[in-house]
């Protein structure tokens, strides 16, 4: 385990559990927090030394910042970089047109929307403004509202899907999910004693 | 008679096709003494190599969805045991316009036996006299009574679990003990009780008592990435092995039957072959053929056996090879049950397939529409796959930690049902040859023609109304993922729940059938087919149990012939 990720589970495990009392931890709102684990993926992001497939390493950093904000690491388990959701994503669009069009395309689009409403790209933002274009992308309803963001929320219900995808079938995910099957029983116990079933 | 090549080997049966049907008749023609030969259109299973048994999707770079993420909620992913295709690249089929129907086909010894659900349900007497019961569609020209020493034969030697229950037309069988149920299953045999429909221990080819060797379940549910143990059944690991242990059984692999050649005394006498590693046509001899190489295939088989004694295509004088074509109604509804979140976690895996299902209980009452279906069940907290969070995902939105607690909460929470009944053959649902296309073989192919008939729409909408209804008792909510649609439209395309059948009909009367009670040809004496093409009715019940049933009979039949010399 690098000193990084030890960092960054303290940091979170403090966060969640509230656990050391008097801990500076406890005050740091919610998106500082966060910002400051991003602060770490992105070192990693440097450091891992993984050759994309298809992403130019710009969008693929942002790419990785994106999985990890729609599945973040908790007191219970790693988040979607651990559980290697962006190489998985990667992998998949380099072989689907379809996808390169669906990703590529919606990083760029972010990116623009970015530039148009902050003058920056979206990694160059600040928390809040990134809180802010991801809560706009994030449900459909916004897309009701404002025409101009359907493309935006197309884009990130696709990665979101994706991104569960990544880390569902991972070894932390399925953990996280307390799947327990996959094994050899010599009987099959039936369901286990239920209260109110 | 004419004077034989010397070096020309003939066997005494050539089997087309190694799945349900070709691997019966091989099992019971080598054991009977008969030397065969196998022609098998894909490669020898290695299941060492070919079987992904066990293995977690995380241990696949594509995490099971393969290249390009095609086979994401697809039935044929990277877990799938070998060669089972929608799409065969350089094989394709073609559908007349304004027709939909999808053919599932394999390359592979045991063919589509490495990939079925298991389900091993006998027909009833009143499947065998159609039109005798409700006036629709014809009678077999054999009975329930004819065939029922044979499925006791087969489940006695391939093993199918399941329980003496007296469902009126769902008989019962020679079963193993089954599993106990699921916690999915306890709530909805609840429900239905409540409800009054018959819920019980489902009827499956996997094996809960050691049986010939093979050894007893694991529970792992993974059946369809074929079992290293060969705990459940496959053509491939329990009819195969059989054949080759009698020493006079030869399979020749990578063979794609061409054409049927008749001599001059009416018979077949070889069938010409594609040997598809070499691109060669080859000849092999015999003096009877099975042809098993499933409905269509074989019904193209024929079709493309023309001669100047039979323009119309081998055993065709009736012109029936390749009408009443029918698959399985189908349609689908799932339910998410909320008491399921309180769920400690457990190992829900049990056997591949459903423990408990709903067979047809109307049978005999009044109902909207004639004949029925079964309904088959399953969710919970199985392996967890790509897609397994779409539905969740679309319905929370958002993201962060509030979206991965809802995806864990939800883990495991829904069930799906799905309604499999009877379809009535109709003239507008039938196969022919594409008069333009040929595959990378130089074989034309098939074209599809495909309509359901008002029978069946109601059916699906009465299946719609009763999984509704099952899912609203059991304490669930509807997950209606988008479809907007009357219920009708969730009627599944024609060919897509892989029962495809009655290509190749048997009957009594020559004009209207094809095959005689013996699955013989009417035309051709040494011509049999033992796969689902002889079947005249598609029952809500699987067909690979009956086709092995029915291959049995056939091949002790073609024995007998064979000891009186009548080959």
């Amino acid at each position: 385990m690098s000193p990084d990720q030890v960092t960054r589970r303290n940091v979170l495990k403090s966060l969640t559990m509230g656990a050391v009392a008097g801990s500076v931890l406890r005050a740091i709102p919610l998106e500082a927090a966060e910002y400051a684990q991003r602060v770490i993926e992105t070192e990693r992001v440097r450091t891992s030394g993984y050759a994309t497939k298809f992403f130019p390493a710009h969008q693929y950093k942002t790419l990785r910042m994106l999985c990890e904000i729609i599945i973040p690491a908790d007191a219970d388990s790693g988040g979607a970089i651990e559980a290697g959701a962006p190489e998985f994503i990667d992998l998949l669009t380099s072989e689907n047109p379809d996808y390169q069009l669906k990703l590529g395309g919606g990083l760029m689009w972010l990116d623009s929307t970015c530039e148009d409403r902050y003058g920056k790209l979206f990694l160059d933002c600040t928390p809040q403004q990134q809180k802010e274009i991801l809560d706009l992308i994030a449900y459909r309803n916004n897309a009701v509202t404002n025409e101009s963001l359907s493309q935006g929320v197309e884009f990130f219900a696709f990665l979101r899907s994706f991104t569960a995808d990544g880390f569902f079938t991972s070894k932390i995910g399925i953990a996280y999910l307390g799947y327990q099957g996959n094994t050899f029983l010599l009987e099959f116990p039936g369901c286990p004693p239920v209260p109110g079933l | 008679m004419p004077q034989l090549n010397p070096r020309k080997k003939v066997y005494d049966v050539c089997i087309i096709g190694s799945g349900a049907g070709g691997g019966t008749a091989a099992k019971v023609l080598t054991e009977g003494g008969l030397s065969v030969v196998m022609l098998e259109a894909g490669p020898r299973l290695n299941p060492e190599k070919d079987f992904k048994e066990h293995v977690w999707p995380y241990e696949l770079s594509h995490r099971g969805v393969g290249v390009a993420g095609r086979g994401k909620g697809q039935f044929n992913d990277e877990f799938l045991a070998p060669n089972g295709f929608w799409d065969i690249e350089g094989e394709p089929y073609t559908t007349a316009p304004g027709t939909n129907f999808r053919w599932f086909r394999s390359r592979i010894e045991g063919g589509r036996t490495n990939h079925w659900g298991r389900i091993a349900l006998r027909f009833g007497e009143a499947d065998f006299r159609a039109r005798s019961t409700d006036g629709m569609g014809d009678d077999w020209p054999i009975t329930y009574q004819e065939l029922a020493p044979y499925y006791d034969k087969v489940e006695s030697y391939i093993g199918v679990f399941g329980s003496k229950e007296n469902v009126p037309n769902s008989p019962d069988g020679v079963f193993q003990q089954p599993p106990p149920p699921r916690c999915t299953e306890t709530i909805i045999k609840k429900a239905c009780d409540h409800l009054n429909i018959t819920c019980i221990p489902s009827r499956l080819a996997i094996l809960t008592k050691p049986l010939n060797g093979r050894a007893a379940c694991h529970y792992c549910a993974q059946c369809g990435r074929g079992c290293m143990t060969a705990s459940n059944f496959s053509s491939s690991q329990v009819m195969i092995p059989p054949a080759q242990a009698t020493g006079h059984f030869t399979m020749i692999a990578n063979a794609m039957a061409r054409e049927l050649v008749s001599g001059k005394n009416g018979k077949v006498e070889a069938v010409t072959y594609i040997d598809k590693a070499t691109r060669t046509e080859n000849r092999v001899y015999a003096k009877a053929f099975v042809v098993a190489a499933s409905a269509c295939e074989s019904a193209r088989l024929l079709l493309n056996s023309r001669s100047a004694d039979f323009p119309n295509g081998l055993a065709n004088s009736s012109g029936v090879v390749g009408r009443y074509l029918s698959d399985s109604v189908g349609s689908s509804l799932a339910g998410y049950f909320p008491q399921l979140e309180k769920m400690p976690a457990h190992n829900h895996d049990g056997v591949g397939g459903m423990h408990m299902y709903m067979p047809w209980w109307r049978f005999g009452k009044k109902n909207e529409f004639l004949r029925g279906y079964h309904i088959e069940f399953g969710g919970g907290r199985g392996m967890p796959g790509v897609g397994e969070f779409d539905g969740v995902c679309k319905e929370h939105e958002g993201y962060g930690a509030s979206l991965k607690q809802k995806c864990r909460s939800s883990y495991g929470t829904v069930i799906g049902f799905s309604g499999r009944g009877e379809m009535i053959p109709n003239d507008k649902s039938y196969c022919e040859l594409d008069p333009n296309v040929v595959d990378r073989w130089g074989i034309p192919v098939l074209r599809f023609h495909w309509q359901w008939g008002e029978n069946e729409m109601k059916m699906a909408e009465d299946m719609q109304e009763t999984f509704r209804s099952i899912i609203e008792t059991g304490g669930g909510t509807v997950l209606d993922f988008g479809r907007h649609g009357r219920p009708a439209s969730s009627i599944s395309v024609g060919g897509e729940i892989i029962h495809e059948l009655g290509t190749v009909r048997m009957g009594n009367d020559p004009k209207t059938s094809a095959l005689n009670s013996n699955c013989q040809a009417h035309d051709v004496k040494n011509l049999f087919v033992a796969d689902a093409a002889p079947f005249v009715t598609n029952p809500d019940k699987n067909p690979t149990l009956s086709i092995m049933a029915l291959s049995w009979r056939t091949s002790e039949y073609l024995l007998d012939q064979a000891k009186k010399g009548e080959l």
